[in-house]
Order: C-alpha cells, then sequence, then structure tokens
C-alpha cells in the first residue's frame, strides 16, 4: 500500500471520529456497495503527486477525505430585492423549503456605497438586490435569522467592510459574541475592475480595505471568510473556463501578497480564504476545471506563497450555475441546463452551490422559480447517489486529461500577467479586460453562425413563444426607503454620529491604521452606510479608471 | 465619394456594471466599419446625452441589466429631446427587458428594443437601416 493512501486512510479514521458520515454504508438503488473513494490497486507516485487522495495536498479529488458523505454541500440560493423586509420573507420560504444557507443580494446603490435616498440611486432602489443603508435596516433583513446556526454569504465587495460592521453590530445587539458568526463577504474589489463594475475607491485603498477584514476576522471572527476570490463574474463576461482559474489566482496572489506586505503572516489568514466559480453547461470541461482549481491554488499556496499549514493550501469554494448561459427563448430549457450545470459542481466536489432560476435571463427569480432551482439541487444531493462516493469520476482517462489540460493553460496564462507586472499592472494595462473582452465576442459569433448551438435559439426554435410572468419589483419602494431614512436620521444622536464619523476620517488618513473597529463603532450609533463610504471617499478618491472599449 | 461611416454611440446608464453586452455590440457595429464611441459604466443621463452631443452621433443604443431601464430610457430621451436632438437620430436598447416593457420604450421614442439571444447581425443591420438619415431629407 503506497504511503499516500495510508495518510488517506488515517486522515479518514480522524474524520470519521470527529464527524461521522451520513449513514453507515452507502449503497446504490440496487443495492450494491458504493465505496468512499476509488483508486487504482497499485497508484504510482505520478499518482498521488498529481491526483492523489481527497483531503490531501494537492486536493484534486477534494479538499476533504469523505466530502458529502460527512454532509451535503451547503445550498445556499442568492436572493434579495425590494426592502429588507421582503427579502426577510424570502429567506424564510427559502430555508421552510429547505435551504441549509443564506446568500444576500444587495442592490446596487448599497453596493457601491450609496444610500437608498441619493440622487445617484434613482430607479436603482431595491432592483437587483436588497437595499441596506442602516442598522435598523440590517436588523429588519435578518430578523428571526439564528446568526449563531445558519451562515450567512453576502455579495459585497467596495462596501464590504460596512456590511460585515452591520453584521457584527446586529449580532453585538443581540448579545451574540460575533466570533459565532459564519459567512462570507465577497470583498474581492479586484475582479470588480476587470468585470463586475460595483468598484468604489481607486485600487491602493480598495486592497488596505480588503487586507484590514483579513486582519480583523483573523482574530474576532474566525470562523468567517472574509474575501471570496470570484471567478464567477470574469466567466460571466465572457472569458473561457481557464481564464477563469487564471485571473482569479492572479487576484489571489495580489491579495495575499498585500496582506503580507502589510504585516499579515500568512497562515494566519490564509485559511478564511474561499473561492467562487462559474458552473457552465460542458459538464466534464466544468468537472476537470473545479479539480483543476484545487491542484493550482495548493501548488500556488505552497511554493509560490510559502504557505506551511495544509489549511492554507486548500482551495474551499462556492458554485453558481451560468447566468450567461440561460436563454431567454424556451426558457424550461433552462431548467435542464442549471441541473446539468449543478452536478458538474457536485461532481467537483464545491462546498456550497447557488442555481438560477429559469426566468433569470429576463428578471429576479420568482419564489416559484427559485424553490424549482433549490429542488434541482436536493434531487442531486439526495436521488441521484453521486454524493456518496468522493471524486467519483477521478481517475477517468477524459476528466484526467482535460483536468491537466485546464490546468496548464490557466498556468500559461498567469505566466502572462506575471510578465504583465502582477494583477494590478496588469487590470491597469487592460490585459484581462482585453483577454475576456475577445473571448466573449468569439464566444458571441460562433452562436450567430451556429457553429456553437445553443438549444431553442440557434437550433430547434419554435418561433414566437409566450413569456412566463416575470418577478417584478415593488415601484414604491423608493419613495417608501426615502421617507424611512428620513426618519432614522431625524431619530440618531447626531453629535455622536458626527464624532464617529470624525474618528473614522481620521483613521483613513493615516496609513496602516485599523478601519473595520471604527466602521463597526460608526453604524452601532447610527452612521448610515453612505455617510461611511462618503467619508472614506473624500479621503481615499473614486475610482475613475476607465472602462473603454 | 462613399458616405462617411455611421456614429453610434453606445451609452451603460445608471449603476449596472454588466459591460459584456454592450462592448461586445461595440466589437461589432465597429467590425462592420461604423465609429462606435462606447461611455463606460455607471454614467447618469446626464453625461450620455453629453457623450452624444459632443460626438453628434446618428444613432445611440442602451444596454442596462439591473432593471431599471423603465427609469433611464425614457428620462435619456427626454434630455436628447431638451437638447435638441432631434427624430434623426436613432434610439435603440437592449438588456434583460420583460416583454411587457417593450412598448413602453417604443412609445419613449426607442425604435428598437433588443432582448437576450439577439444575433449580432440582426442589430448590425438594424442600425445600417435606420441611422444616419440626415442628409437624406
Amino acid at each position: 500500500m503506497s504511503d499516500a493512501r495510508t495518510e488517506y486512510d488515517r486522515l479518514v479514521a480522524k474524520t470519521l471520529q470527529r464527524a461521522p458520515e451520513r449513514a453507515p454504508a452507502f449503497t446504490t438503488a440496487s443495492g450494491l456497495p458504493r465505496e468512499r473513494v476509488h483508486a487504482p490497486a497499485a497508484p504510482d507516485a505520478a499518482w498521488d503527486e498529481q491526483i492523489g487522495w481527497p483531503g490531501l495536498y494537492p486536493f484534486t479529488r477534494g479538499i476533504q477525505p469523505t466530502l458529502y458523505r460527512g454532509r451535503h454541500w451547503t445550498m445556499r440560493q442568492y436572493a434579495g430585492f425590494g426592502s429588507p423586509a421582503e427579502t426577510n420573507a424570502r429567506f424564510k420560504a427559502l430555508l421552510a423549503a429547505g435551504q441549509t444557507g443564506l446568500s444576500v443580494a444587495f442592490d446596487l446603490p448599497t453596493q457601491i456605497g450609496y444610500d437608498s435616498d441619493a440622487s445617484i440611486a434613482a430607479g436603482e432602489v431595491g432592483k437587483v438586490g436588497v437595499p441596506i443603508s442602516t442598522l435598523d435596516d440590517m436588523e429588519e433583513l435578518l430578523d428571526g435569522i439564528p446568526l449563531d446556526e445558519i451562515s450567512i454569504s453576502m455579495t459585497i465587495n467596495s462596501s464590504a467592510a460596512v456590511l460585515l460592521a452591520l453584521l457584527v453590530a446586529v449580532a453585538r445587539r443581540r448579545g451574540l459574541d460575533p466570533a459565532c458568526l459564519r459567512g462570507t463577504t465577497q470583498n474581492d474589489i479586484l475582479k470588480e475592475y476587470v468585470a463586475r463594475g460595483t468598484f468604489r475607491f481607486p485600487i491602493g485603498p480598495s486592497m488596505r480595505l480588503v487586507t484590514d477584514t483579513f486582519r480583523y476576522c483573523s482574530t474576532a471572527l474566525p470562523r468567517w471568510n472574509p474575501i471570496s476570490i470570484s471567478g464567477y463574474h470574469i466567466r460571466e463576461a465572457g472569458s473561457t473556463a481557464p481564464q477563469e482559474l487564471a485571473f482569479t489566482f492572479a487576484d489571489g496572489i495580489a491579495y495575499v501578497e498585500a496582506a503580507r506586505a502589510a504585516g499579515l503572516d500568512v497562515d494566519a489568514f490564509m485559511p478564511q480564504l474561499s473561492f467562487f466559480f462559474a458552473a457552465h453547461s460542458d459538464l466534464l470541461e466544468e468537472v476537470a476545471k473545479f479539480r483543476a482549481a484545487r491542484r493550482l491554488w495548493a501548488k500556488i499556496a505552497r511554493h509560490r506563497l510559502g504557505a506551511k499549514d495544509p489549511q492554507s493550501w486548500r482551495c474551499r469554494f462556492h458554485v453558481q450555475t451560468g447566468g450567461v448561459t440561460l436563454t431567454a427563448r424556451q426558457p424550461e430549457n433552462n431548467i435542464i441546463r442549471v441541473a446539468l450545470q449543478a452536478l458538474s459542481a457536485v461532481l467537483g466536489g464545491c462546498q456550497s452551490l447557488h442555481t438560477n432560476g429559469m426566468d433569470e435571463a429576463l428578471a429576479l427569480p420568482t419564489e416559484a422559480s427559485a424553490v424549482l432551482a433549490l429542488r434541482t439541487q436536493q434531487v442531486i444531493a439526495y436521488e441521484a447517489g453521486v454524493a456518496d462516493t468522493v471524486d467519483p469520476l477521478g481517475g477517468s482517462f477524459a476528466v484526467e486529461d482535460l483536468t491537466d489540460r485546464v490546468e496548464a493553460e490557466a498556468a500559461a496564462l498567469l505566466e502572462k500577467v506575471d510578465a504583465a507586472g502582477g494583477m494590478i499592472a496588469a487590470i491597469e494595462a487592460g490585459l484581462p479586460q482585453r483577454l475576456i473582452q475577445q473571448a466573449a465576442y468569439d464566444h458571441q459569433r460562433a452562436v450567430d453562425s451556429g457553429a456553437r448551438v445553443v438549444v431553442g435559439v440557434n437550433r430547434f426554435e419554435t418561433g414566437e413563444e409566450a413569456q412566463p410572468a416575470v418577478f417584478r419589483v415593488d415601484p414604491a419602494v423608493e419613495e417608501a426607503r426615502a421617507t424611512r431614512l428620513a426618519a432614522f436620521r431625524a431619530r440618531r444622536d447626531e453629535g455622536r454620529a458626527r464624532a464617529r464619523l470624525a474618528a473614522l476620517e481620521a483613521a483613513a488618513n493615516k496609513e496602516g491604521a485599523p478601519l473595520v473597529e471604527a466602521i463597526v463603532d460608526a453604524v452601532l450609533d447610527q452612521v448610515t452606510l453612505g455617510e461611511v463610504m462618503g467619508t472614506l471617499a473624500g479621503v481615499f478618491g473614486e475610482y475613475a479608471g476607465a472602462d473603454h472599449y | 465619394m462613399s458616405a462617411p461611416p455611421l456614429r453610434v454611440l453606445i451609452g451603460k446608464p445608471g449603476l449596472d456594471g454588466h459591460n459584456r453586452g454592450a462592448r461586445v455590440i461595440c466589437q461589432a457595429l465597429r467590425d462592420a466599419g461604423m465609429e462606435v464611441i462606447y461611455t463606460g459604466i455607471r454614467r447618469s443621463p446626464e453625461q450620455v446625452v453629453e457623450a452624444a452631443l459632443t460626438e453628434d452621433v446618428d444613432a445611440i443604443g442602451l444596454s442596462n441589466l439591473s432593471g431599471a431601464h423603465l427609469s433611464l430610457f425614457p428620462r435619456i430621451a427626454a434630455l436628447l429631446r431638451e437638447a435638441g436632438v432631434g427624430d434623426d437620430v436613432l434610439l435603440f436598447c437592449g438588456g434583460t427587458i420583460p416583454a411587457e416593457d417593450r412598448q413602453p420604450l417604443l412609445d419613449a421614442g426607442y425604435k428598437g428594443v433588443f432582448g437576450p439571444d439577439t444575433p449580432l447581425e440582426e442589430i448590425v443591420r438594424f442600425v445600417r437601416e435606420n441611422a444616419g438619415r440626415r442628409d437624406e431629407r
């Protein structure tokens, strides 16, 4: 027996003591035994080095030895719209339907750091997510949600430190120790400049805010993921699968280097880093991509970034099915696309998963389509049997070959970024943006020419079809928000709020001074999100970078 | 002498950062021989109108995927009229726009409303056939 196999068996035994599997034995629908993991009878050194064993470096086969035999991935549907109260009701409906974690979608004003009553917010309040401007809003959003039991993921970037502070403030007001909080702030600002567009400050001070949340979370919120380094939006913007990995890891390297430059020890924060990828419809390539992601990041973390703790080497990731793959025509076909994409995420060993609603090419999902998307995950988890064997496609010639190829192409692209002077310099020069744009254009041309088939769009069309009823945000929400905010500001102790903002401004002006604590103090004294972000913008400036074609 | 190339402004008003569609359409129009000016993301309606006036364009195409199209697009059409831009400048738009929102946008002056899954060639043809008639009258 190889040394690696022995080490794996030892790891399994240790894990089972701490966390038993979901069943004493797993069998197929026909009663045949289902093995925990499959491997060659006599694995050679190349197998152990490149493919290896679940839970062991380089983690190609998964970050845990028993994976979903211990616990299914977290089913986490991204949701948010209208008002905090409406979103709270959607959260509760999803939890009642069996969802196991929360994922908050914020509206664009909140994501960029404006209160709902700012003139720049006109038309956007409550549209793509929930508006959160105050501690009252956050309390209403999380009303009745047990913060010490349910993990919460927040898609928030330039204003991530403020939303994190608001969550900490809610926990404190409930008498909870914030150390109990589990979840994630996306907080990946670099990809905002590349692909997603909710940046606010220039890159330098944005990186300072990110590394400050690493520092804060490494001591105050040990169970929190301060960042989710995201390839999802890079893929949505048009990238290929290897580009998705390359630019995500180039961003990851930039964050680790920035945090190290700020004086943090890599092994103090790297175990808390998490990642986020897309799942598209090319099933085997996507499975290969997820496996290649773990292997590539493990090598980077260990050899390039010098992390010593194996926990720092593990690429833990969330997956969302691909929004851009959804079609407006024959929207029911999207149900099938989402199912295949979700299957690739599960075969690829994700830690949490969001499945898109069938109607999302046109609007936010209705409650019915959000629940149907959740049911898709439940069918995969409880009926398909694929969760009972770890990395069931490992060893497949096709999948191993694709894993090698995706990894090699991503590594070659990373070298290009390095040659451009690292990711920040590459972004400033527009390198990833250009490559993504070209891939997006090539894709659209291939669809238009029919070289790439999209069922119901360029093949098997049925002409004019009736559109399903789509979800609409209540247009009255904007005015209601303005009234609510005016009352909030009138109620608070204005002197205390002003003093907190002055303290925050002073901290921002002092390079290297902690910021998160000052923001927590501010929001506890009823300072609004827009005021915190406006004060920081006064010191840091606004990003004026180009999105020039 | 051949006619001068059509000048088209592609605008991203509002806070929405989804620029994939807008940029792909820029590239398609440019490959079709048009001069394309792209505003970049997160422009106010006033900034879009100012760019259109400065660049003296034949057509303006707007993109939005945040659901704010019904407040942003009619406002830009109104600002253009206030600024004296007449029907000779072609307006079109696209994004995640539900079917029932098409008529209000057509009523606001948008001659074309393009949803997801629209082939690039359809948009190029639409612009070519409907823009740049200023000298023909």
